[in-house]
């Protein structure tokens, strides 16, 4: 199996699992993030209807994300986590309140608010976590040997809350789109109406952000500003930027749908310059890619189950979402 | 606040916490989506309308239960990587696959299926809504196959070798899967869960006839879990029996711990029903035993020779009185299910299973039985293989991550806060679902979730109640 680089493989494999995960499960922690702007209940009641079918199979990538990591690079999934010990761990229970909030916020009357808090703060908690971890992991952490060797408070910086921020806007824009294309009426002029100064908020977002990664290392300025690193990553921002002027007119004309793919588009993008900027690493500037990887027959064994299983998962999902296609009825639930 | 304690205790007693939460909600689904499915086959096969009541009845209950169950089991899933960072470089290329495995043949199919199932019932067909719910409790099941093929090499390492790392590298996979214990902790596992399910039926089942809301639903579950209970309350002791032989072949220390035999005993060894284990003293006080009986049930033979905890070195010793008791517990509630199922049957044969109100409020005492028990097997085989992750390989102090104490007992606290909060909330909406009866017409989990789409055709719709 020499020919094959194994490793690079596996790095596209998570970074697929990672990108599917931060775009579906972003836009369901997103429409929670916008449960404050939409203070009444049957408006909730719709919002939260759009996600409740297919939230469990969207988060799922998640764990598919990780524990692809600890299959087939178990050294930076050893290193990884201690490292973002405390964003982690907010996370992890900030989508624990989420979760259940899907479930109890039908079970009770009374303490309705109580889990429409549960379900807004957990959401905002993960997706801020999520963002501050991705900083935290860019700016770089300290290893020696085959261990994290910092403290931890390292996570915590500027740009990591920098991060944070943006993740939490972007999940915010897509939530908005995703309620223009699923509702209807009312709800959705009023997600027309926050999804355009969001949409100029993560533009500022992605904009600052790539502005202050090139600081944080030398290799990452090397790859957007000299030879031949430029050549690949030129078009990155080109591309964005006509994404976005696409995106803003698509709000304009109030568009169904395109919105919200634009919107992914956009994540997209972000997400190939994110690689421009950290490969062939999987710890960036500290650990690659083949430093960590599995032993071969580990990466192979796994491999095979995703090659024939991963396609079989996208043909059923999208049956899920198929069956719950269109516009959620607002009138449901009050039959 | 965390100064006295050291990072590894307060990461083994995280990872207790998390786990044992964790444990009690795939114990009950893994059973509960079986008995959907069997209800909802009963259904369309009978076209009665109480399968059709049951099963909205139980697939509200199971909607909770899976959702607490999702998210705990989410933290799982990360938890080998922050508390176990050292383990997991190690053991990840062994158990790691494993895992990946799991996630792409069980937990995609159980999430990708679990939409239709409990919103879907009105808009894809009745065969397809059933192919649905067998797919769910397929995946619960496939679940349990990996995860616990996963935990067995832990107990039971084979197959694998080291490299120059220090890494457990993978030398065959398939007697990496099907390692030594791991035959008899699946089969063990999933009649728990069934076990475990048959009992909360049964429970809220009796619970209804005490009430005197004997509505034809109610009978139904009740005698369903009866039938349950005595079928396979003695496989599982059967199976258990099996289980300890097994252990006894590859972890005798823990077989040794279980017994409480501190000392070897060359020529039958008795059976100490109780008494208290004194780990510092090496002997166990008070001890009520029955002479030969040990090597009766281990080696089949009044006489055969034991070995005891004297012939292992001290520091492999796991806390013996833990391992001693929570051992008698799980024994102790098997015994009582099972005879929990011969009073149902008797009844039955007597004409008495909707009448005897002493079997009711044995059923409904016995509700939580099966959960008690799961929680005390799980700390028999966990506290059993210690000191050790990687059993005789890697220890538990050898395994964790660099982390500081104060960072590991603040995660602590609020996962305690967290979990119990949500596990007050979550047990306190199951048990008002379970407190009201089920009856005709009963409604499924669509109130107030989406039913139908506007300007699509609606697919063959099941209204409810309706008769096929
Ligand atoms: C409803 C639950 C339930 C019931 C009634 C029993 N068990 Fe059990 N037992 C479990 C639930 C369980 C468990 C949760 O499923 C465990 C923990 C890990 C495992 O594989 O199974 C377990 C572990 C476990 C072990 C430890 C094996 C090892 O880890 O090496 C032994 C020896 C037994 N059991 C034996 C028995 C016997 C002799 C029983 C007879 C009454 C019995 N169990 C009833
Ligand atoms: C270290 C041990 C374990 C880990 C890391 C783990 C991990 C997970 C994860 C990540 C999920 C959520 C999947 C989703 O998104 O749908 C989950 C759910 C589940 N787990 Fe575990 N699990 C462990 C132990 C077990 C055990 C011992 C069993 C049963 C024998 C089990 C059975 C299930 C089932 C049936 C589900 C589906 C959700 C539910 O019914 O509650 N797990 N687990
Ligand atoms: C692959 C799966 C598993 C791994 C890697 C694992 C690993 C560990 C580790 C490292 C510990 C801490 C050592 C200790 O202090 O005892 C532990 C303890 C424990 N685990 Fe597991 N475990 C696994 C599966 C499970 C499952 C499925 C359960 C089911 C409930 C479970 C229940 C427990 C319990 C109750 C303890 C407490 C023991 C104690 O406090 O000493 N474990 N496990």
């Amino acid at each position: 199996m020499s020919g094959l680089d194994i490793p690079a493989i596996w790095a596209f494999v998570i970074a697929f699992a990672v990108f599917a995960y931060v775009v579906m499960d972003g836009f369901d922690l997103g429409v929670a993030l916008l449960f404050p702007f939409c203070s009444e209940r049957h408006d909730r009641d719709v919002m939260m209807n759009s996600v409740a079918p297919v939230w469990d199979g969207n988060e799922t990538w998640l764990v598919l994300g990780g524990g692809g990591l600890f299959a087939a690079f178990p050294l930076a999934y050893g290193i990884v986590m201690p490292a973002l010990y405390a964003p982690l761990i907010a996370m992890l229970l900030g989508l624990v309140l989420r979760g259940v909030a899907f479930e109890f916020r039908w079970r009770t009357e009374r303490w309705k608010p109580v889990w429409d808090i549960a379900f807004t703060g957990g959401s905002l908690v993960a997706a801020l976590a999520q963002g501050i971890a991705l900083g935290a992991l860019l700016q770089g952490i300290r290893v020696e040997g085959r261990a994290y060797a910092g403290g931890w408070w390292d996570w915590l910086s500027p740009f990591s809350l920098l991060t944070g921020a943006a993740v939490v806007i972007g999940y915010g824009l897509l939530g908005a789109t995703w309620l223009v294309m699923k509702t209807s009426g009312d709800l959705q002029l009023r997600a027309l109406r926050l999804a355009r100064p969001l949409a100029a908020l993560t533009l500022a977002a992605i904009v600052a952000v790539s502005l202050a990664t090139p600081f944080l290392e030398g290799k990452y300025w090397q790859r957007w500003f000299e030879m031949p690193g430029i050549l690949v990553a030129a078009p990155v921002p080109l591309a964005l930027a006509g994404t976005a002027l696409l995106l803003f007119r698509s709000l304009a004309d109030a568009h169904d749908y395109k919105p919200f793919l634009l919107s992914l588009v956009l994540f997209g993008l972000c997400f190939v310059g994110l690689g421009i900027s950290i490969w062939p690493d999987i710890v960036p500037g500290r650990v690659t890619i083949h430093q960590a990887a599995a032993p071969e027959s580990s990466q192979i064994f796994a491999l095979v189950g995703v090659l024939i299983l991963v396609p079989i998962i996208i043909a059923y999902t999208a049956y899920a979402y198929w069956v719950f296609r269109g516009k959620v009825d607002p009138d449901a639930g009050y039959h | 606040m965390f100064g006295d304690f050291d990072a590894v205790l307060l990461a083994r007693i995280q990872f207790a916490f998390t786990m044992s939460f964790h444990i009690i909600f795939p114990a009950f689904s893994i059973g509960l989506a079986s008995y959907l499915a069997v209800l909802e086959a009963l259904w369309l096969w009978t076209g009665q309308d109480r399968y059709l009541n049951l099963f909205k009845y139980w697939l509200k209950i199971f909607a909770i239960a899976f959702a607490m169950g999702v998210v705990s089991g989410i933290v799982m899933s990360y938890q080998f990587g922050t508390n176990w960072s050292v383990f997991s470089d190690k053991a990840g290329p062994v158990v790691g696959p494993l895992m990946a495995y799991e996630v792409l043949t069980a937990f995609f199919l159980e999430a990708g299926f679990l939409g239709v199932m409990l919103f879907g019932m009105n808009r894809v067909g009745k065969g397809l809504h059933m192919l649905a719910t067998g797919l769910v409790a397929t995946g619960t099941f496939i679940s349990a196959f990996w995860i616990l093929s996963v935990n067995s090499w832990m107990q039971t390492p084979t197959g694998h070798g080291v490299n120059d790392q220090g890494q457990f590298v993978p030398l065959d996979w398939w007697a990496i899967v099907f390692n030594p214990s791991f035959p008899y902790r699946l089969v063990h596992m999933v009649l728990a869960a069934y076990l475990t399910t048959a009992l909360v039926v049964g429970a809220a089942g009796a619970f209804h006839l005490l009430r005197g809301r004997a509505s034809q639903e109610a009978r139904t579950m009740f005698s369903m879990a009866m039938w349950m209970l005595i079928c396979v309350a003695p496989v599982q002791i059967l199976a258990g029996d099996l289980h300890g032989i097994n252990t006894l072949e590859h972890q005798p220390p823990k077989v040794m711990a279980m017994e409480g035999h501190f000392q070897s005993h060359p020529n039958g060894a008795p059976l100490i029903l109780f008494g208290l284990p004194d780990q510092a003293a090496a002997t166990v006080r008070y001890a009520l035993e029955i002479p030969k009986l040990s090597s009766l049930i281990l080696k089949h033979d009044l006489n055969a020779p034991l070995a005891g905890l004297d012939t292992v070195p001290r520091e492999n010793w796991p806390p013996v009185p833990i391992v001693f008791w929570s051992f008698r517990i799980m024994v102790g509630l098997g015994l009582l299910m099972l005879a929990l199922g011969a009073v149902g049957l008797v009844a039955r044969w007597r004409g008495g299973l909707y009448k005897w109100r002493p079997l009711h409020v044995f059923a409904l005492l016995m509700g939580p039985a099966g959960f008690v028990a799961v929680l005390a097997g799980w700390v028999t085989t966990e506290v059993g293989r210690q000191p050790f992750t990687v059993y005789g390989l890697l220890r538990t102090a050898d395994s964790v991550s660099p982390l500081a104490a104060p960072a590991v007992g603040a995660s602590l606290v609020a996962f305690a806060v967290i979990y119990l909060f949500v596990f007050a909330a979550g047990m306190f909406y199951i048990l008002r679902l379970m407190s009201h009866a089920p009856h005709p017409g009963e409604r499924g989990p669509e109130q107030g979730q989406p039913v139908r789409t506007a300007g699509i055709t609606p697919a063959p719709a099941v209204a409810a109640g309706a008769n096929p």
